[in-house]
């Protein structure tokens, strides 16, 4: 929260003094939601951990094998294919919709007409419910019936395979990736915009600065963190992307589009190898904890810029 | 060129970009609309037809009849009602004491429960699921929901009661009210707008999620994104009434966002939240 709303946290920079005051025995109202939080949240992170060291297949027999399905991780081809796809596709969703995204955050930003009911749709891609609009994507990409290689082939382009040849299917996938969450980056750098000061503006207007030059020298170092975030949220919801995935590809054609995500998935529930799952699953969530720990960063810093210091 | 023209220029100039980037959403779901009130020879028609000369309203009414969607409408409902509400009631007392505690530390659980696949909770949920004997009834789906819900909720909560005035609590303080009281009767009837936007948010992202579904849910308990999906996996692909099948999915969830895209704007820059 804090984490977006560097200056926009009035009331939390506020409260410095009421601290002291009214700290005591608020537990009582923490406890219900700590034991829902354990059962569902930190002991599954807990067995999982347990189950990656055991060989372990729904309906048979476990045993313990310590870090073997971790040293079998290493070796495993469709495991490190999978990681250079999700990779791969992580860095372009992110890019994308953060270029995309500022740019309308720029345009959100002005006094426009109808500017509530146009927010309102240009959020809609990412609130839709992931499998209904991938199915849409799906229609939308078939090389014969498709209304994108329709579109193109006005332009003069095409007609392109798009999610059916392996050398097309992640950039397209990406695409749907783009269209998804641009909305989502577009809100938090408008939120940024919304808190920027405008005396450096009337000065540097007095001083005949450029749009451009505004942009660059004012604008995109004041929103550097709100970018940040956004850069972070992104790679991490990108390195988790299932649904349209799963919907569009399976990770298909052959496993080209195959993220850790979707390996996870088949490893634990096709093939119901659920103790090398859980090793996938433990390396996948190393990786994202280590990018919650640069977001909490952060938002420590954002925190002690608006003055609060907590 | 005089000033007055030219500020009519960049006016202009902003509405058409602003245009140009409402409209890959826009004509999306104006595309979606049309498949899914078309024929299959529509459907099939080179060069795409945007409007049709015969609406195919049946699209519609084929769901309902041979695909139990009534079924899996129902199931949604009660999936999605009893993961939120289960997650307002633990979660906003939560967000109310972690924030009057200044717990900041404790908020990292929930950010790193944001931040972590879906699936890696279904492994071993799926196994105690399957150990309790709860496989086959919508008791695993409502549960595992409770990690999408709980997390949203908490952290919503927590930004609200940050930013509420802390005066009449101290004044309820002093006159002697317990800490329940005056969560009860002072903070909580200021937070309602706060408990709107997490209420909405829980709502759309449990009613969205997918996963957990196609690995908890049998025949008769599946949601809604599992069912239409299957239609996609298991039935003779015919896009009309999958389009349409996939709209109705959907339209609760744009209709809401459409709606109340203050609070959902306002609850999403908060945290930045995204379910499972």
């Amino acid at each position: 929260m804090s984490i977006l709303t560097s200056s926009g946290r009035v009331a939390g920079a506020a409260s410095v003094g009421r601290t002291k005051r009214l700290r005591p025995s608020y537990w009582p109202f923490v406890v219900p939601a700590l034991i829902v939080v354990v059962g569902v949240i930190v002991f599954p992170w807990v067995f999982t951990l347990w189950m990656s060291a055991m060989e372990w297949r729904i309906g048979e027999e476990q045993r313990f094998v310590g870090l073997q399905n971790y040293v079998r991780l290493a070796t495993d081809v469709r495991f490190l294919e999978a990681m250079a796809h999700t990779l791969v596709y992580t860095a372009l969703s992110v890019v994308a919709p953060l270029v995309l995204g500022t740019a309308a955050a720029l345009a959100f930003n002005t006094k426009l007409p109808a500017r509530g009911l146009l927010r309102g749709i240009f959020v809609m891609p990412m609130m839709a419910t992931p499998v209904a609009i991938a199915l849409v994507w799906t229609m939308m990409f078939h090389p014969q019936l498709g209304v994108l290689n329709y579109l193109l082939s006005q332009i003069g382009i095409g007609p392109l395979q798009w999610v059916y040849h392996p050398s097309t299917v992640i950039l397209s996938l990406v695409l749907v990736e783009t269209w998804q969450w641009t909305p989502l980056v577009m809100l938090i750098v408008l939120g940024g915009l919304a808190s920027l000061p405008t005396e450096p503006y009337e000065s540097a207007q007095i001083d005949g600065a450029t749009a451009w030059q505004r942009f660059r020298y004012l604008t995109l170092p004041m929103i550097k963190p709100f970018l940040m975030v956004a850069v972070i949220i992104r790679s991490i919801d990108a390195l988790k992307s299932f649904d349209i995935l799963y919907t569009i590809t399976q990770g298909g054609p052959g496993t080209a589009s195959e993220t850790i995500n979707l390996y996870l998935y088949s490893v634990a529930f096709t093939y119901y190898d659920v103790g090398y799952g859980s090793a996938i699953a433990v390396v996948f969530f190393v990786l994202i904890i280590l990018l919650s720990l640069v977001l909490l960063h952060l938002r420590q810093r954002s925190a002690w810029n608006s003055g609060d210091g907590k | 060129m005089s000033r007055p023209l030219r500020k009519l220029l960049d006016k202009a100039g902003m509405a058409v970009c602003v245009l140009l980037l409402v409209s890959p959403a826009l004509l999306f779901f104006l595309w979606m609309l049309s498949l899914s009130l078309k024929f299959e020879i529509d459907n099939g028609a080179y060069p795409p037809i945007l409007i049709p000369e015969r609406f195919a309203w049946k699209n519609y009414t084929t769901i309902f009849e041979g695909n139990s969607f009534l079924l899996y409408f129902w199931n949604s409902l009660i999936v999605t009602g009893a993961a939120t509400l289960f997650a307002l009631l633990v979660g906003v007392p939560a967000g109310y004491g972690i924030a009057r505690m200044q717990a900041h530390k404790s908020a990292v659980v929930i950010m790193i429960a944001r931040m972590t696949p879906g699936l890696s909770f279904l492994i071993p949920l799926f196994l105690l699921f399957q150990w309790l004997g709860l496989l086959g009834t919508l008791w695993p789906q409502i549960i595992i929901h409770l990690v999408v819900t709980v997390p949203i909720v908490i952290w919503i909560m927590i930004g609200y009661f940050e930013t509420t005035p802390m005066e009449l609590e101290e004044a309820a303080m002093v006159d002697g009210a317990t800490r329940w009281q005056i969560f009860a009767k002072v903070a909580l009837p200021i937070a309602k707008p706060g408990i709107v936007v997490a209420f909405i948010l829980s709502v759309i992202f449990s009613w969205n999620n997918f996963v957990f579904g196609i690995v908890l849910a049998s025949r008769e308990t599946r949601t809604l994104p599992v069912a239409v999906y299957n239609m996609l996996s298991f039935e003779q692909v015919s896009w009309g009434p999958l389009a349409a099948a996939a709209l109705v999915v959907t339209l609760p969830v744009l209709i809401l966002t459409v709606a109340a895209q203050r609070q959902i704007v306002a609850g999403l820059t908060a945290g930045a939240v995204k379910g499972g």
